[in-house]
């Protein structure tokens, strides 16, 4: 058994075996082959996670370099992997929520044809392949593969459904912000070549490297790998493509939003936690985007009507708390969060996939209501997303927000006043939650009657998959309950030896008063929310700030008009007047000018012989004068 | 010397022949049935030249040297190095794929179609194994003139003026360089031949690179080399042939000039141009990347604007293109290791792209984005493939592009940090461009022009399966490819002073 991490290559590996199997077998294999073999792939790769994950406990890392990638005298750079603490933490919830995502999808990709169905399940293998890999990469570069490689399989997930163009826009639109991160994190990778001539951690992350980098190279390495970040999570500016990304089945909007890619940034910045400390200026950059796209997104997420869409926005917006917990040197509350945040995501999407089923495609909640008499599993374990992700004592989310905005609080300088807006947005997240509930689930049906006569509850592979995460919001705070709390924050111990926190020290006294605050104020915020949708009638046409949000603050319409049609226009321009006008006509005006020259040329053998030989005449005076002269 | 069945005489004697007697078949598929041989055994020739590469061992497999015009100190003298090995590689490489795969294409008068094809193939072998200056420029023009007359006599409708145009680049280019290398001719030291014989000055590539110059004429020389290199590349803004010629071009020839004629424009710069001057390569060094990255930019907004599948890929190339040239100039190890990838991967890389658009040309007769639609549905494997290629040309990590594209970044970066920032924009609108086109050509429902799209057949999945191979392999363990041309980057960067 100890040497168990002698078989770590195995957690990708199989995976990708999955992948070329259901990739290139999809024409001859069933449904239940591609199916049982793409989720069995996950859960074995599962099993060997928690073995590993026993293993790594106490500090142990596991470093090994399979083979050289690019070794050259200014590049060393091995195909090597790490696995540890950190590792083994996003391992367990990639394979784990992976494992019953996957499982999900067994039911509800069931109506694809079964060609389609295996390269569902084959892009759904590559996803984890590729997120797996980002996670154990032992160097910035084999992280890069795995970072653009879900940037790859969101782009082929999100444009799943390829006959229709707003899918694929989407799709390009995911693939495209994402590459905008891509080259932030790059230029990152390359400054660090030219400073150290190796990207692996543990030379970068070592005392003497960091004493090479002058404070400039400190900033401007992780500003451009936060650049990275926010397109991967999410982030202002480059949140955009994630509501969007909805446009694929609903089963990889959770592998997207919860298991997978966009904890891509939280990990990296939790990984480079050394570096990151030692940058003030970022630190204080993560903080106020992080802040900013919490509120931001939480506003937006009021006024939708696509279930999908608020679930989408209510993502960016907790990214956006575990930036700021990052910013705020939390880093262990940051992973705290994505580990809660997986849990409760991943049940909501999946829950929301549920509704979709019934409803026969609506995603419209102004649609929907009263679901909660048919399908009570869908329903309950959905309300358990939603207090979990308001943060009500006793669920998941409650610990890992607690810790945010703790450490908030007791962040020096403008803490008190980051710890008063990300409250505020809590209070509007658990406002939006309810909503979505109340408007799904309570009330009068709003459907047709076709739709009314079709509810059912989804079948087993769907619902036992919310059962589980469901009991998983719940508990899966228990990992990191407070000092304060009489708890020892498992947690915390298990990452201290990867991932250092700015230890942030608040009285108890303090700290239950600001979970009570906290408490009492989500709690009327969700009484606010069920005294204004529990019965939802048909409302009018949103006015002022109420239509602003529902344009999402028009953010696409703005960055079109500033971006994307200048740049069009700038690249029509080129086209027709500097290449075709400018530079052809410079070329085809020399070839023209050298005819042009000849036939003049031409006319000059008139075959007089006066002409000739006055022409002589004239010419030998020329040549006397220039002798004459020179 | 004096075996006669040297790797160099070999690569160049096999398809000039063959070239010469395909000019006396009449029939269709003979001429196809003699070239695709012809180049395979040439592919055969070139894959047994990968393992003869100890230079002390195998030296007289790889050099050759015959006296010929010796009072002009000129000899027929070749030799293959790594940069060579991995160019005639390329070369020998991309014509059976290129053969094989557009062998459904049919053309007036055959015989003479394939034999000029063999032609370029013979003059593109010796432009990479040439180490005497009156050689290289024969064998550069043997390269040319049969494209010239492929292009003009079975080009598309505008072919005239489009052929025109490459004439009017290629030749001011050939003639800039001819007299760039009459001039440094006049001013190499005396050579001592074996045999005892003297001449006055000599054209080997030695002596060039021991002419006494003046720093000035050095300046004025380099230009007159890189003008012809970086139209043959092209570099902006000497690229303005391109785009018409790779349109108008029957598609075989368009794949021999994108995959493996613009690396005659590379390759002069490294065989030719650093060694000889490389004082004035370190004073305009600054220039040419500059020059490049612009031209980087440049293309890649023109390519987001063309609605013809055959001028994108031409734009797309003249980015690639132009990274690759600012990193030979950027002349550190990591930007010339980058740059040697780069010049293999991109050449199968757009054959690739250009099997592709030929099986969709062919099949529905046209080639512009906005009236094409849906071909996934019709064509699953081909636009597996395609995507697959596709994603190698914006540099996806584990495919081989990028491995090329994040050294040669890499090495901008450290020349001057703006450089990989400026540059760096391709990658972003690499991305724009390319995915555009796989959205609207590939994905959506098919419509009348594509509704009856066949899936390709097994010999085409064969061929692209080669170049995805190729893709992988370098992709995820470049490190083979970066050993085999070690010595040549090292040799390289000795330049820089």
């Amino acid at each position: 058994m100890s040497n168990i991490l002698e078989f770590v290559w195995l957690i990708p590996v199989l995976p990708l075996i999955g992948f070329l199997i259901n990739g290139l077998g999809r024409n001859n294999l069933s449904r239940g082959l591609a199916g049982m073999l793409g989720s069995g792939v996950v859960l074995a790769s599962f099993i060997i996670s928690i073995l590993v994950f026993i293993q790594v406990k106490n500090g142990v890392s596991f470093d090994k370099s399979y083979f050289d990638f690019i070794n050259i005298s200014s590049l060393q750079l091995g195909f090597e992997f790490k696995v540890d603490a950190l590792s083994s933490l996003f391992l367990l919830i990639i394979t784990g929520v992976g494992f019953l995502i996957h499982v999900y999808s067994t039911a509800y990709m069931h109506d694809e044809p079964a060609k389609d169905f295996a390269k569902y399940f084959s892009y759904l293998n590559l996803f984890v392949f590729s997120m797996l890999l980002l996670v154990m990469g032992g160097n910035f570069v084999i992280m890069f593969i795995g970072w653009e490689g879900v940037g790859l399989c969101s782009y082929l997930l999100i444009g799943y459904w390829y006959k229709k163009e707003e899918n694929t826009d989407a799709a390009n639109k995911a693939f495209i912000m994402n590459r905008i991160g891509d080259l932030g994190f790059l230029l990152a990778v390359f400054w660090i070549i030219a400073k150290l001539g190796s990207v692996n951690y543990d030379v970068v992350f070592s005392a003497a490297s960091l004493a090479k980098f002058s404070a400039t190279d400190i900033t401007g390495i992780t500003l451009l790998l936060f650049v990275g970040a926010t397109g991967k999570s999410a982030q202002i500016p480059l949140y955009t493509w994630l509501p969007d990304a909805m446009a694929g089945p609903t089963p990889v909007s959770a592998l997207i939003h919860a298991a997978t890619m966009v904890t891509a940034g939280i990990y990296m910045i939790a990984r480079s936690n050394a570096l990151f400390s030692l940058s003030e200026v970022t630190m204080t950059v993560i903080t106020i985007i992080g802040l900013a796209t919490a509120l931001v997104a939480a506003s937006i997420a009021i006024r939708q009507n696509d279930i999908k869409k608020v679930l989408a926005y209510s993502t960016v917006s907790q990214l956006g708390f575990m930036f700021l917990a990052l910013g705020t040197g939390n880093y262990v509350a940051a992973v705290f969060h994505v580990l809660t945040h997986a849990f409760f995501k991943a049940l909501m999407f999946l829950g929301s996939g549920s509704v979709i089923h019934a409803m026969g495609g609506e995603q419209d909640i102004r649609n929907m209501g009263g679901l909660h008499k048919h399908m009570k599993i869908t329903s309950i374990t959905f309300l358990i997303g939603c207090l979990a992700i308001s943060g009500i004592p006793g669920f998941s989310g409650f610990f890992s927000k607690d810790e945010i905005l703790a450490g908030a609080y007791a962040a020096h300088g403008y803490g008190k006043i980051i710890y008063a807006v990300a409250l505020f947005t809590a209070l509007l997240t658990a406002f939006y939650m309810f909503r979505l509930y109340f408007m799904t689930f309570t009330g009068k049906f709003r459907g047709t009657h076709e739709q009314e006569h079709h509810l059912h509850e989804s079948p087993s592979a769907m619902t036992l998959p919310l059962l589980l995460l469901a009991a998983l919001s719940v508990v899966g705070g228990y990992v990191g309950i407070p000092e304060a709390l009489g708890g020892n924050h498992v947690l915390a111990q298990f990452l201290s030896p990867v991932v250092k926190s700015a230890t942030h020290h608040l009285e108890h006294s303090t700290e239950y008063i600001l979970m009570a605050l906290s408490t009492v104020l989500v709690v009327a915020s969700i009484f606010f929310a069920w005294s204004k949708f529990k019965n939802y009638q048909a409302e009018g046409e949103a006015t002022g700030l109420g239509r602003i949000l529902q344009n999402k603050w028009y953010v696409d319409e703005i960055y079109a008009a500033a971006i994307t049609k200048p740049l069009a226009a700038l690249s029509a321009l080129l086209h027709s007047v500097v290449e075709k006008r400018g530079i052809d006509g410079f070329v085809n005006g020399v070839g023209k000018a050298v005819n042009y020259g000849s036939r003049q040329l031409r006319l000059i053998q008139s075959g007089q012989v006066g002409a000739y030989v006055l022409l002589m005449v004239i010419g030998m005076l020329l040549l006397f004068f220039i002798q004459l002269f020179a | 010397m004096g075996s006669y069945i040297t790797f160099p005489e070999l690569l160049i004697w096999l398809p000039l022949l063959a070239g010469i007697s395909c000019f006396f078949i009449k029939k269709q598929d003979a001429a196809k049935t003699m070239s695709i041989l012809a180049s395979l055994v040439v592919l055969g020739v070139s894959v047994a030249s990968l393992f003869f590469t100890d230079e002390a061992k195998y030296a007289s497999y790889n050099n050759v040297n015959y006296y010929w015009l010796k009072h002009i100190g000129s000899s027929f003298y070749l030799g293959l190095d790594e940069t060579g090995r991995l160019l005639t590689f390329l070369t020998a490489l991309s014509f059976p794929l290129i053969f094989i795969t557009t062998q459904k294409n049919t053309y007036k008068n055959p015989g003479a179609f394939y034999g000029l094809m063999l032609l370029t193939m013979a003059g593109l072998m010796g432009v990479f194994i040439a180490l005497d200056a009156l050689v290289f420029y024969f064998f550069w023009e043997l390269a040319l003139i049969p494209v010239y007359f492929l292009c003009s006599k079975w080009g598309g409708e505008k072919r005239i003026q489009t052929t025109f145009k490459f004439f009017v680049y290629t030749f001011g280019g050939s003639l800039l360089m001819l007299v760039g290398i009459m001039y440094v001719y006049m001013h190499t030291p005396q050579r001592l031949f074996s045999d005892g014989s003297v001449s006055e000055h000599s054209f080997a590539l030695q002596s060039f690179m021991s002419a006494i110059l003046l720093p000035a004429q050095q300046q004025w020389l380099f230009w007159l080399f890189f003008i012809a290199f970086a139209i043959k590349m092209p570099v902006f803004p000497f690229h303005t042939w391109q785009p018409g010629t790779y349109d108008q071009a029957p598609t075989s020839v368009t794949m021999v000039l994108s995959g493996v004629m613009v690396k005659m424009g590379l390759f002069g710069v490294i065989r030719w141009l650093i060694p000889i001057f490389p004082s004035a390569t370190e004073s305009f060094a600054n220039i040419v990347i500059i020059l490049c990255i612009i031209g980087i930019i440049y293309a890649s907004c023109i390519a987001m604007v063309q609605d013809n599948l055959k001028t994108l890929v031409a734009y797309s190339s003249i980015a690639h293109i132009g990274l690759m040239c600012a990193s030979l100039f950027a002349l550190n190890e990591l930007s010339v290791q980058g740059a040697m990838i780069q010049l293999f991967s991109h050449g199968i890389n757009i054959i690739g792209m250009w099997i592709v658009i030929d099986m969709i040309e062919r099949q529905t007769g046209v080639k512009e984005i906005s009236q094409l639609r849906g071909i996934a549905q019709k064509a699953p494997a081909l636009t597996i493939f395609l995507v697959i290629i596709a994603l190698a040309n914006i540099a996806l990590p584990l495919t081989n592009a990028f491995v090329g594209e994040f050294l040669m970044f890499s090495g901008l970066f450290k020349e001057n940090a703006w450089y990989a920032v400026a540059a760096g924009l391709s990658i972003i609108l690499a991305a724009v461009y390319t995915l555009r086109m796989i959205q609207k050509v590939f994905y959506g429902e098919p419509n009348a022009v594509t509704a009856n799209v066949q899936d390709i057949s097994f010999i085409e999945k064969a061929s692209l399966g080669v170049i995805v191979i190729f893709i992988f392999l370098l992709g995820v363990m470049p490190q083979h490819i970066i050993e085999f041309t070690r010595e040549a980057v090292a040799t390289l960067i000795a330049f820089k002073k």
